[in-house]
């Protein structure tokens, strides 16, 4: 075990495999007995022994490739940081590994292969195609969904405070906005989704500018308890103005979105009988998961864009430094406008996509808490990293929905365990870890827009914590 | 009269940052193809003049006249795209932007078109910064810092470039070169160079003319040689200050 870190991959990968069995075999001594065989009562109070292959497989299965893994990638990884940072030379604009290179596209395809790859693992689970679509549902719409629309939240947020620098705690008003324009019009006019969506953009954005007016002159601090307000503002009058919004009632029964007029109703003319499938909500949700993914992707792919235009620069560069910006003949309040308006475009559109799925919205749904989380998932990401809000995104959100799930800790903590009750618990303290161990989120580095001959990540050693 | 013919010309302006006045009645003109230095202690006012220029604080009273054009009352950017570059007090690169890019934000009013050309004109006066072209500005040296904000200013195709301190905290070495492509590219190019400076004795050897300001009040102007040559500036700002 003691043994010199060798540099050769092909042993390494041996050594690796070698280790990963044992670590297997071991499992399977010590957990057949403990978890493979289990005695219960039966009605007649007799002991039956159950045999739980499944879970023991499990076991095994963990503990033999976690010991690989760990010999093969963490430990070597590990060696070579520690390398590297004793060498602590060329610490700037290090290569990136294959890995990370080809991360964003693997992610990409299985976030489209996502759903069907759900339902054909439950379905082979449960043995049949219409198990295997009902025990989707969870995944796809708990899961899939629930997350994506952090992450296009997250990612339009990023537009604010990752580009432009500016500090936006309001920024669940657009969400809001977008959600009730959809609700509201949808509801009184009977427009259609594909027509709402763009509008409910549009509105988010001009109440975008409408906040960027009076805080164009604020930054930082101040510039936060400007949004925090507007955040508030947008919300009690939600509450208040009932002959509208109808209060705390919220509004129900808001029309659900359609696949091009196709819609998602079991009977004659719905999408499964067009199609001749099986009735299920299925259909639905994973449609919609499609839907948030593209939009989620729409927000990536105009951020990515736009930060090669003219407009993209110059909100980094007034993240950077607003006097210098102005002496290069930068617009600033144009510039702040855009960063607002842009970032609340993408608000809206989650929003208004929200309301579709849901059929309901209140304004419980877009408190400061909110806001607070999609603020905190973009800093634990890395301001202005795609990629690394994502992850966070898929951490924070996916985690919460994760603490839903965990009944084992009943049997430790006792029957009076709801582990609901500790989530924002969790959430704080995983926050705080991070925090520690990556002060500049999970991606802390900024990727050169313009570049001479080859792309290099600018290390994270040398950028700054957000100053907006 | 030498306004006719001054590019810029500052005329009895009076700046304030709230109720304190900070530059009273300050007139100072450069002429097209000259280098013009302001010289003073610290606290003097001026970067304030500098930024007076740009309307970031804006003058109260007085005009200042760009080529024939009022520009006192124009906002920062509308100034800029007058073809007034500068290079601020405290250099004001952007730090977490590599140098290219830093190089990028200075074109900004061009759409890249003379992107290349004009980059391999900053790369001929600089070379150092070719070197380090990936580099990110806020991990240059402090002269490098200084070269890129001045090729970042030149970047916008400037007829009247501000130098606000270029020497500041630079070793003796670096100052001297960057002064000398300062002179080279005014003698090339005819650029026209206001420059703000602490170091007297380098700026009245490498301007024209100069002018001396203290507590917001310019007290001495004239021909370089003279100032150099003039005993109250040497006691105050050349004796014992002298590299």
């Amino acid at each position: 075990m003691a043994d010199v870190q060798t540099s050769n991959p092909e042993s390494n990968f041996a050594k690796a495999v070698k280790e990963g069995l044992v670590a297997a075999a071991l499992a399977l001594g010590l957990f057949l007995l403990i978890v493979g065989f289990r005695t219960d009562q039966n009605i007649r109070n007799e002991l039956v022994l159950n045999q739980r292959w499944g879970l023991l497989a499990i076991f095994v299965l963990v503990a033999g490739f976690g010991r690989f893994f760990l010999t093969a990638y963490v430990t070597p990884w590990n060696a070579a940081r520690a390398a590297s940072k004793r060498a602590a030379v060329a610490k700037e604009a290090k290569e990136q590994s294959a890995f990370r290179k080809s991360f964003p596209r693997i992610g990409l395809a299985l976030l489209f292969v996502y759903p069907f790859l759900v339902i054909a693992i439950l379905a082979a689970y449960n043995g049949s195609l219409m198990g295997g679509l009902q025990g989707s549902l969870k995944y796809v719409d708990n899961f899939g969904i629930q997350i994506l629309i952090y992450v296009m939240l997250a990612w339009g947020l990023n537009i604010v405070i990752g580009l432009a620098g500016l500090l936006d705690l309001g920024y669940v008003a657009f969400y809001a906005v977008g959600a009730y324009s959809y609700a509201l019009l949808s509801s009184h006019f009977g427009l259609s989704f594909w027509l709402l969506l763009p509008m409910a953009g549009i509105f988010a954005a001009l109440w975008g500018i409408v906040l960027g007016f009076p805080v164009l002159r604020l930054r930082g601090d101040y510039l936060a308890i400007v949004t925090l307000a507007f955040g508030e503002i947008i919300r009690l009058v939600l509450i208040n103005w009932t002959v509208v919004t109808k209060g705390t009632f919220g509004i129900s029964g808001i029309a659900k979105a359609t696949l091009f007029g196709i819609p998602f109703t079991p009977g004659p003319g719905g999408f499964a009988n067009l199609l001749g499938l099986p009735n299920s909500g299925v259909y639905y949700k994973v449609f919609l998961y499609y839907l948030i993914l593209l939009l989620a992707l729409l927000t990536a792919w105009v951020t990515i864009r736009l930060r090669r235009m003219p407009i993209g620069r110059a909100w980094e560069a007034l993240r950077e430094d607003e006097i210098a910006c102005r002496s290069l003949g930068i617009n600033t309040t144009t510039t702040k406008l855009t960063a607002f308006a842009t970032g609340a475009m993408f608000g809206g559109f989650a929003g208004s996509f929200f309301a579709a799925r849901q059929g309901f919205v209140s304004p419980e749904s877009f408190v400061f808490l909110e806001s607070a989380i999609i603020l905190a998932i973009v800093v634990l990401g890395g301001m202005g990293s795609l990629v690394g809000i994502a992850i966070a995104a898929a951490v924070m959100i996916g985690g919460t929905e994760l603490l839903r799930e965990l009944e084992f800790l009943k049997h430790i903590f006792g029957n009076d365990f709801t582990p609901e009750l500790y989530r924002m618990l969790l959430f704080g303290l995983a926050m705080i870890v991070v925090m520690v161990w990556k002060p500049r989120g999970f991606v802390g580095n900024r990727e050169p827009s313009a570049f001479l001959h080859k792309r290099k990540l600018i290390s994270s050693e040398f950028t700054k914590e957000g100053h907006g | 009269m030498a306004q006719n013919k001054a590019l810029l010309s500052i005329e009895n302006v009076e700046t304030y940052y709230g109720n304190i006045r900070a530059l009273s009645g300050v007139t100072v003109h450069a002429d097209a193809g000259e280098i013009v230095t302001l010289i003073g202690a610290n606290g003097a006012g001026k970067s304030t003049l500098m930024m007076t220029i740009f309307g970031m604080p804006r003058a109260r009273t007085g005009r200042i006249i760009f080529d024939g054009k009022d520009i006192t009352q124009l906002p920062a950017h509308e100034i800029a795209r007058l073809r007034i570059a500068q290079s601020p007090e405290g250099r004001r690169i952007f730090p977490r932007m590599t140098v290219q890019e830093n190089l990028q934000m200075g074109a900004s009013l061009d759409k890249l078109e003379y992107f290349d050309e004009d980059v391999r004109k900053v790369f001929d006066l600089f070379p150092r910064l070719k070197e380090r072209i990936n580099q990110r500005g806020g991990t240059l040296s402090g002269g490098e810092q200084q070269m890129l904000a001045i090729g970042r200013a030149l970047m916008a195709r400037p007829r009247l470039l501000l130098l606000d301190e270029p020497s500041l905290g630079l070793a003796p070495l670096i100052i001297k070169h960057i002064f000398e492509a300062i002179k080279e590219l005014n003698k090339t190019t005819g650029l026209t160079v206001f420059l703000v400076e602490q170091n007297a004795f380098g700026a009245l050897k490498l301007a024209d003319r100069g002018y001396v300001m203290v507590n917001g009040i310019v007290t001495m102007s004239g021909a370089s040689k003279d100032l150099l040559a003039n005993p109250e500036v040497r006691a105050a700002y050349l004796e014992g200050g002298r590299h």
